[in-house]
């Protein structure tokens, strides 16, 4: 039986990475890599994990320098030699060794008008919606986040400027802004222009190349400057 | 988020500076045209000006260039300044006017210079 180095971040902002010998086996994931750490020789390592299997979007961390699923990442596909690099995501404070706070993370969310807002009620009829028009096709490309953060862990733009909403809010807004049912499109261009929105991407596409679920962050912000563009020229913002 | 400039108005700047990136794109294709074909066999500058005296339709080529340039570099330069050195008050709009106003007024100049008879 071969084993694995494996260097895991340790403590929290100001903390280090530690070296664990880790034995291999067949059709590992780094998650299994870490668990047996905490499990057999660090029982005090923080981290996260809920339903492993790719579903709750909790167990993301940074392996072998880019984020990822740790559930859905077998260790064979990243393993460079017999050595893995296990840090927290980047891009948000650490609280303890692979656990980060996510705050910022889903504020951006609240900040970017997130939230769905009908008009009707229960006792109305059904939305008709069409499912082969173009709005409904494109807030259906993005509509699968689930929220695990690879995607602004991954943004250089979040890096430089802390107050940029990042590719998974403006995700959300953007499916948002598709659908036909939602009353406040106008409030919700407003939240996503201008430079700590859309208008900070640079279209560098790290967040479409690592998201786990192949959405495209990158087009639903391009779509937001596209319409803010539009709203813009109609005096609508 | 910038306090300087309202979202209305990055979202129309952002506008413009795209309008503005097709307009350069066609120019410097133009201008890559011009450059390897007239300068073949090498030209001194009393040939080159020969050439552009008196010619409105380079004139007006080279002047919708230097206005495309205008609009777009300073937008870009904003935004750099913004992102990079977090410059985000009044002083980088009003740097931003008066380095379109160089831009402008010296490129304009120079095909004035070159085309006018």
């Amino acid at each position: 039986m071969t084993t694995l180095n494996v260097r895991v971040w340790r403590g929290n902002e100001d903390g280090e990475f530690v070296s664990y010998q880790v034995p291999r086996n067949a059709s590992q994931t780094v998650l299994d890599v870490v668990t047996y750490i905490q499990r057999h020789l660090e029982p005090d390592l923080g981290y996260r994990f809920a339903c492993r299997v790719g579903m709750c979007g909790s167990c993301a961390m940074t392996v072998n320098g880019k984020a990822r699923w740790s559930c859905r990442t077998h260790v064979a596909k990243v393993v460079q030699g017999d050595a893995l690099e296990i840090a927290p995501l980047s891009n948000l404070p650490v609280i303890k060794d692979l656990a980060t706070d996510m705050t910022a993370f889903f504020d951006k969310w609240a900040a970017a008008k997130g939230q769905f807002k009908g008009a009707t009620t229960r006792h109305d009829a059904f939305a008709s919606v069409e499912p082969a028009s173009p709005a409904r096709k494109a807030a259906d490309a993005g509509i699968e986040c689930i929220g695990c953060g690879v995607c602004y862990a991954s943004c250089d733009v979040v890096g430089w400027r802390p107050d940029y909403l990042g590719p998974a809010a403006m995700n959300r807004a953007w499916t948002l802004v598709n659908d036909v049912r939602d009353v406040v499109g106008t409030e919700r261009l407003r939240a996503v222009a201008g430079d700590a929105g859309c208008h900070s991407c640079h279209t560098q596409g790290s967040c479409t190349e690592r998201c786990p679920k192949q959405l495209a962050p990158t087009a639903g912000i391009a779509g937001l400057k596209r319409i803010v563009a539009k709203a813009a020229i109609k005096g609508e913002l | 988020m910038n306090k300087a400039i309202s979202v209305g108005t990055q979202a129309r700047l952002w506008y413009w500076q795209r309008l503005s990136a097709m307009v350069l794109a066609l120019c410097v294709v133009g201008h890559l045209i011009v450059i390897m074909v007239a300068v073949r066999g090498g030209l001194s500058g009393a040939e080159v000006l020969a050439r552009t005296r008196g010619n409105w339709a380079f004139g007006a080529f080279y002047a919708c260039f230097v206005l495309a340039c205008t609009v777009h570099v300073p937008i870009g330069l904003m935004r750099i300044a913004e992102e990079w050195l977090a410059w985000r008050s009044r002083g980088v709009v009003t740097a931003a006017w008066l380095f379109a106003a160089v831009l402008g007024l010296a490129g304009l100049r120079a095909v004035y210079a070159v085309v006018m008879p």
